[in-house]
């Protein structure tokens, strides 16, 4: 199949002040994919995933070099607004974080202060997006009721529902289900599955068989470096670096 | 094997629990204590001055008869200008604070100043007050001079309370919100500002307590030793609750004759501000159950 990349990083060092957390990352992601990010806690993974819709400008005394492509354009560049990237590549985060709101409200929430007011556009998006996120049918007579009720696998399917509410074309997931029981897990997985086909999805895990069962593409990582790139199965089966395999079978990690 | 505990220590812990947890009581009820005893204290003393005509009529005779109103009314606008002072001023210095400014060197000496401006003795504010308002800008001694006097005396609690209440709202409501393409205004405005409130007013009670209560601020600012009549504007000088204690207690011609007046002004003065203190609390409440849904 052909290569759409939507994102390319190219040539990436990532500091956390004097620290260096990403090192010399360049790295495809294509379009209708799901590629995962794995490796050990602190491999820089989920750095990576921040850099790309520009969430690590919130911690102070960081500082990129290189570039991260999006849909050709640097989203580093000077004349770029990190608001209208975050816009168009959306975020789910490890801990389910609901606003304190109604369901309604919290998938309204983006959209309405991106300028859309009409009641019915509103509701017919509510529902367009609940059902993306299969979470209709379980609230679809509670909307006005609070998100904070729900059960942690409908909050987290409730943030992808919000996330998607925005029509981004990336949908970043940080652990998505990494605080959830193995049904919701489950749920989430399925879901990743059919969103795949209308969104470009990046995944980082800890959980080597998810990544095995739901990604197109995997990307190893060690101490901030991208030590293997490519096909998920190619990963999982006979990977070209020896540290790749001694993650993936668990003799390290 | 396990060894097994000597049943002596057992006990002996038992009983130094038991004794710490008499101590922590007997604080807490002497805490509880000496607010009821003050409380009580009012109360029995100044129960008897209170009156229909006590809180409707201005004083007569010297002050010796009558009632208190014009110093009801005044502090009254004097604690509510200081609060619409403190309050919005208060409320985005902390924001500029903890959500705007850059970590550092110079917010930390802005933080140190707010603090020490904490300590600063109130009489300090009332010259501070007769120097900038009453002489320098003109205003003369007037609600206005003493309302600025007294909400620049408030303001550092304000902004602590309020800076607390900002940093309490869970981080991850603004990395969901930024995440959602809102900028930084909207997501402080939209999520931050509106779970924080509840916090802040409960701040800000302590603030109208020490706003209304104040004595030296507003002796030389807005102030009045006696006028019957109530104020029309914000440059009219007013009486006011503890100032008109501390002149009947200690600058009356009559001060032992007098005691009654002065119990049941301090009766007032506590009483009107359980009241505002009240009224914080119900709104407090309804913004906290609103955020429920």
């Amino acid at each position: 199949m052909e290569d759409h990349p939507v994102i390319r990083a190219k040539g990436v060092n990532f500091y956390y002040g004097k620290f260096r957390a990403l090192t010399d990352i360049s790295m495809d992601f294509e379009k209708n994919r799901v590629t995962a990010l794995i490796g050990p806690s602190g491999c820089g993974k989920s750095t990576l995933l921040r850099l790309l819709n520009r969430m690590n400008d919130l911690i102070d005394g960081t500082r990129v070099e290189g570039e991260v492509l999006f849909e050709g354009k640097n989203i580093y560049g000077p004349e770029v607004d990190p608001v209208e990237i975050r816009r168009r590549i959306g975020m789910v985060f490890q801990k389910p974080n609901p606003f304190p709101k109604s369901i309604f409200n919290n998938i309204t929430y983006g959209p309405r202060l991106a300028g859309l007011s009409d009641r019915v556009e509103l509701e017919a998006l509510v529902e367009r997006s609940l059902k993306q996120a299969v979470l209709w049918d379980e609230v679809k007579d509670i909307l006005g009721q609070s998100a904070m009720m729900l059960s942690g696998g409908q909050q987290q399917r409730l943030c992808i529902a919000r996330a998607l509410a925005m029509k981004p074309d990336v949908l970043l997931m940080d652990e998505p289900t990494s605080a959830l029981d193995p049904v919701s897990t489950a749920k989430i997985e399925e879901l990743i599955q059919d969103l795949k086909r209308d969104y470009t999805i990046i995944i980082v895990t800890h959980n080597m068989q998810q990544a095995a069962r739901i990604s197109d593409k995997t990307g190893f990582f060690y101490i901030g470096r991208l030590i293997e790139y490519s096909a998920t199965e190619k990963i999982f089966t006979r990977p070209d670096v020896k540290q790749t395999e001694d993650y993936i079978t668990g003799r390290f990690g | 094997m396990q060894t097994a505990i000597p049943q002596r220590s057992v006990r002996w812990r038992y009983l130094k629990q038991g004794l710490f947890f008499a101590v922590v009581r007997l604080s807490a009820a002497l805490i509880a204590l000496a607010l009821g005893g003050l409380i009580v204290y009012i109360v029995l003393h100044g129960w008897e001055a209170i009156s229909w005509e006590f809180l409707t009529e201005p004083p007569r005779d010297s002050m010796t008869k009558g009632g208190i109103m014009p110093a009801i009314v005044g502090t009254f606008y004097l604690t509510l200008g200081a609060i619409s002072v403190a309050l919005p001023l208060g409320i985005v210095s902390a924001i500029y604070l903890s959500e705007y400014a850059k970590q550092g060197p110079l917010v930390r000496i802005i933080r140190i100043g707010v603090n020490c401006l904490a300590g600063v003795p109130s009489i300090v504010f009332g010259l501070f007050g007769l120097g900038l308002f009453v002489v320098f800008l003109q205003f003369g001694s007037c609600i206005l001079s003493g309302a600025l006097t007294l909400g620049f005396l408030i303001l550092p609690t304000i902004i602590g309370a309020s800076e607390e209440a900002l940093k309490a709202v869970p981080a991850t409501f603004r990395e969901a919100s930024l995440a959602l393409g809102v900028s930084k205004w909207q997501t402080i405005y939209r999520i931050v500002l509106p779970n924080a409130l509840p916090g802040i007013l409960t701040g800000s009670i302590l603030g109208i307590g020490r706003a209304a209560g104040e004595t030296a601020p507003i002796m030389f600012t807005a102030a009045a030793f006696f006028t019957a009549k109530l104020p029309s504007s914000i440059f009219d000088e007013v009486m006011a609750l503890p100032f008109h204690v501390y002149v009947l207690a200690t600058a009356g011609t009559h001060i032992e004759a007098t005691r009654p007046i002065q119990f049941g002004t301090v009766l007032v003065l506590v009483g009107l501000v359980l009241a505002v203190d009240l009224v914080a609390i119900v709104i407090r409440g309804t913004i906290r159950k609103r955020k429920r849904w």
